[in-house]
């Protein structure tokens, strides 16, 4: 059984791609854990081999009548030194590595604010033309090979974030600040998970993160600067009527901010914090019967006909 | 020295509880009460188990809506809380309460009656739980409920309580047995038995009950915190108001780590009790194992932090309790490598106790080196609150302290029934549960590692994770039927087993002097000991001492590290006192989920009830 675990991880570690998973490391923090893993596992592997070894080898003598020679004392000394040198080889690489994740602090790197609420991840970025901050929500983008230090706090309860291919979590604590740096080293998409449970949705709060060159996170992240458009529409008046005291739409009347702002929704890749896709249909499902979808979730079902519903779904998938 | 009939007679006369219902509920011998906690702990864990199967079967397809979030919540809560509270720790106090005289060859515990009110209390506790799950009023917050999500404004209702009241219960419970046993094994050893012939069994009991007595004033203390600020709005943990919700963690893992050593440190006792027996030799490195544990214990105190690795403390402190934590790894090793080589200079008899001890170190030294990975403060900001967690506690609570206890099981079995239990249907439970269990556990380690966090009710399809979580499910399904395998071995063998006679495994230590199963009196004589193996005397038979009344309930007491006999004290009679005092004080616990008034009115049975107890008794006439 062991054995067959062992084989499962050498097979795991040549050929892991998750794109949640500390073995498909994509940022300098998460590679330095990586590289402490592997250590950990050659030296706790080697361990436990002679621990069987050791066992079955004592075994040997089952059914015999005999008297066995004994075990010198010491013995006892080169088990104790062994061990005394795998734990100092482990403590010192498990220093290293924890210098090399959080002595990466540079001067200048970008500062983005990620909020815990239950369940969902409020995220602000500066805009560097005026230096106000721009809200957004459930997907973070990440300029390639730049850090990023990400200052994390909570709304309510305590959450963690975890985006484990770019670096180790860390709490979002109410009253507390934490601050992680993020040097993310390969493109594309990842996916986050709050790792601290945070109540009935816990299992819902996900997020997405795009990692992505310097020149296309600039330009999505003006993008998001811009206000969306007002349009005289029926959507928009159902919006303002039946969302707005929650939700934000910077342009608009519409301001609340107990709920993710959606200024540039339909933008993003998923809805509910990574519980469905963005889709119309999904878009739609989620505003008339959020508590089917994700019970529990401080969203409310909101009473619509047919076409105002229509209207809505059609106006939110205009928020690009 | 062989006892008459005619002695017999008297200590049975001396020792006999009252018939029928009374002497149920009246009854402070130690074997009695002991066998009731080990019973209740064994029905909870199959209840718990339940339970997890339950999750299993939720979590072996993604988007699963078998079950929802709330009754998952409550699953996990209920699982953890009830194996952990209620079943680990109490069934460990439980083996010491009915092992420990025996051992010592004592007629009874240093205070008979507290053990039975703690007993009762725990029950409380239980039934406080349970039946709240009935009601449909299940804590649903995981079993450590951090603040501010177990705080009044994330938290409404009573099901925060029911836990935080639940743990009030089982501490108080746990101290009291835990002084019970301590005083016990410090006072009442036999002549001879110095503290450096103290088998380790009771150097472990030792060291588990001074820690219980040293971290649980800490969970009670922050239990207590909670309740304030549900009930009269105290704001300790409020951060709003100037609280601090990390002082929680401080305070509760400043038990929670010292707690998984209470779980394991018994273990090792059994583990070496068993190792001895079946080697046919004394045991390699008596004095190591002893300071090993004594270590244990001491640096289980240190590294607590190691819980909060993700919190945001400052580094340089999280490294330093990167090396404490990873320095128990010395002691333990030490350890096993001294029960290998007892086994290695020995002749190893492959009984079922001793195939326990074999999945003990097969299984445990994978949790103990996973445990050194999530020691590293840096590493373990992957590993923590993912799968990967999830299978080292299992490993370490499963591996290393159920397995020896099942071994327990089996081994002083024939001690407490005067019967043996099938070894053919011991080692079909043996391979079933731990195949089942490494079968069923060890992938969580590679799901942590893809990323799956813990205590989600469900995960979303293509991550990857759905064929390790079935075979995940389908271990603990053997496992589980393992479980129900060797329940039904000791139900059968209870009335149908061989009978064993007193000694089946020619054990060493003093419990196997007497009759099996062993009556109420224990032993007839005082047993005198000269070694660290009294029943392996090299063939010369026990030495004995007379001296202690046999027409009374009397007990001697001998000096702390030599055991000089000092005096003879009077033990306790049956009494219901200690079953009305632990009435009124669950009245009062429960009462204050509701009211802060309750501790106030409460107080009155309970010092009624304290009173009872603690009446003078007439002064005993000379010459009996």
């Amino acid at each position: 059984m062991t054995r067959i675990g062992v084989v499962a991880i050498m097979l795991l570690l040549a050929g892991c791609q998750g794109v949640q998973s500390p073995l498909a490391p994509g940022g300098d923090q998460a590679t330095a854990l990586h590289n402490l893993f592997l250590l950990m596992m050659a030296v706790c592997g080697g361990i436990y081999a002679l621990v069987l070894v050791g066992l079955g080898w004592s075994l040997r003598r089952v059914r015999s009548a005999g008297q066995a020679a004994e075990v010198p004392e010491r013995s006892l000394w080169g088990a104790a030194i062994v061990i005394v040198i795998g734990l100092t080889v482990l403590i010192v690489g498990s220093f290293v590595a924890d210098r090399a994740v959080f002595a990466s602090r540079r001067q200048g790197a970008m500062m983005v604010r990620v909020t815990g609420h239950q369940w969902w991840w409020r995220i602000e970025y500066r805009d560097p033309a005026t230096g106000r901050w721009i809200e957004t929500a459930n997907e973070l983008h990440l300029p390639l090979d730049r850090t990023t230090r990400v200052a994390l706090g909570s709304a309510d309860v305590i959450h963690s974030f975890w985006v484990p291919n770019v670096a180790g979590k860390l709490d979002m604590i109410p009253g507390r600040r934490n601050v992680l740096d993020l040097t993310p080293r390969r493109v594309g998409w990842f996916r986050g998970q709050c790792a601290e449970f945070c109540g009935t949705q816990h299992a819902h709060m996900a997020l997405d993160v795009k990692v992505e060159s310097v020149a296309a996170f600039e330009a999505w992240l003006t993008e998001q600067a811009r206000p969306a458009p007002s349009p005289a529409s029926r959507g928009a008046a159902v919006f303002a009527n039946a969302c707005a005291v929650c939700h934000a739409i910077r342009g608009t009347g519409a301001s609340g901010r107990v709920g993710p702002d959606l200024t540039h929704l339909a933008s993003r890749k998923s809805i509910a914090a990574g519980t469905l896709t963005m889709t119309r249909g999904n878009l739609q499902g989620w505003i008339t019967q959020p508590q089917a979808l994700k019970p529990g979730t401080s969203m409310p079902a909101v009473p619509l006909s047919g076409p105002d519903a229509d209207a809505l779904a059609a106006y939110m998938e205009s928020l690009k | 020295m062989r006892p008459d009939q005619d002695r017999l007679d008297r200590l049975s006369l001396t020792w006999r509880d009252p018939p029928g219902l009374w002497g149920f509920l009246t009854t402070v011998d130690h074997k009695r009460i002991a066998a009731r906690y080990i019973v209740t702990a064994l029905l909870l864990m199959f209840l718990a188990g339940m339970l997890a199967l339950d999750m299993r079967w939720q979590l072996s397809t993604p988007e699963n809506v078998r079950m929802g979030p709330q009754l998952y919540n409550e699953s996990f809560s209920l699982h953890g809380s009830t194996m952990l509270f209620l079943v680990s720790v109490p069934v460990m106090e439980a083996m010491a309460l009915w092992l420990v005289p025996l051992m010592l060859g004592q007629r009874n515990m240093a205070f008979p009656r507290l053990g039975a009110f703690s007993y009762w209390l725990y029950l409380g506790g239980v039934l406080t739980l349970w039946i709240s799950h009935a009601l449909d009023i299940t804590p649903d917050l995981g079993w450590f409920e951090y603040p501010p999500l177990s705080g009044p404004a994330y938290a409404p209702g009573h099901r925060a309580d029911i836990w935080a009241q639940m743990i009030t219960f089982t501490e108080v419970a746990a101290l009291a047995a835990s002084v019970n046993v301590a005083a016990t094994i410090l006072k009442m050893r036999p002549p001879g038995m110095t503290l450096a012939r103290m088998p380790v069994f009771l150097w472990a009991m030792l060291v588990a009950s001074i820690m219980t007595i040293l971290s649980m004033p800490a969970i009670m203390l922050v239990t207590s915190m909670l309740i304030a600020d549900r009930l009269v709005s105290t704001h300790f943990f409020s951060p709003a108001s100037g609280g601090d919700v990390l002082l929680f963690q401080h305070l509760f893992w400043f038990f929670g780590h010292p707690e998984v050593y209470i779980i394991f440190v018994p273990a090792t006792g059994f583990v070496s009790a068993i190792v001895e027996t079946f080697s046919r030799r004394p045991l390699f490195g008596h004095s190591v194992i002893v300071l090993a544990i004594l270590s244990i214990g001491a640096l289980a105190f240190g590294l607590w932090v190691h819980h909060m690795f993700a919190v945001g403390l400052p580094r340089l402190g999280n490294n330093f309790y990167t090396a404490a934590s990873m320095a128990i790894a010395l002691p333990a090793g030490l350890q096993i490598f001294c029960w290998i080589a007892t086994m290695w200079s020995g002749r190893p008899w492959l009984a079922t106790p001793m195939l326990w001890v074999i999945g003990f170190v097969t299984t445990f030294v994978i949790g103990g080196l996973s445990g050194v990975m999530t020691a590293s403060a840096a590493l373990d900001l992957q590993l923590t609150d993912s799968y990967f967690i999830v299978a080292h506690f299992h490993y370490v609570l499963v591996g290393g302290a159920m397995f020896p206890l099942f071994g327990a099981f089996c081994y002083w079995y024939p001690k407490a029934t005067g019967r043996m239990m099938s070894e053919r249907w011991g080692r079909i439970a043996f391979a079933l549960i731990v195949g089942g269990f490494n079968l069923g556990f060890f992938p969580m380690h590679l799901l942590g590692l893809m990323g799956m966090p813990r205590r989600v009710y469900t995960y979303p399809a293509g991550m990857g994770w759905e064929g390790l979580n079935q075979v995940a499910t389908l271990g603990s399904v053997v496992a589980v039927a393992g479980g129900l395998v060797f329940v039904a071995n000791a139900l059968v063998s209870y009335w149908r087993g061989a009978p064993s006679g007193g000694d089946p495994w020619g054990g060493s230590t003093l419990e196997w002097a007497g009759e099996a199963p062993a009556p109420s009196w224990n032993l007839a004589y005082t047993p005198m000991v000269d070694g660290l193996t009294p029943m392996w005397n090299g063939g010369r038979p026990l030495r004995v001492a007379d001296g202690v009344a046999i027409a009374r309930r009397e007990v001697l007491i001998t000096s702390v590290t030599d055991a000089d006999p000092l005096y003879r004290q009077k033990s306790a009679s049956p009494s219901i006192w200690p079953l009305l005092s632990a009435l009124a004080v669950s009245a009062m616990f429960i009462a204050s989920i509701f009211t802060p008034w309750a501790i106030v009115v409460g107080a009155v049975p309970i010092g009624a009830a304290l009173t009872g107890w603690f009446w003078p008794q007439r002064p005993r006439r000379s010459g009996a």
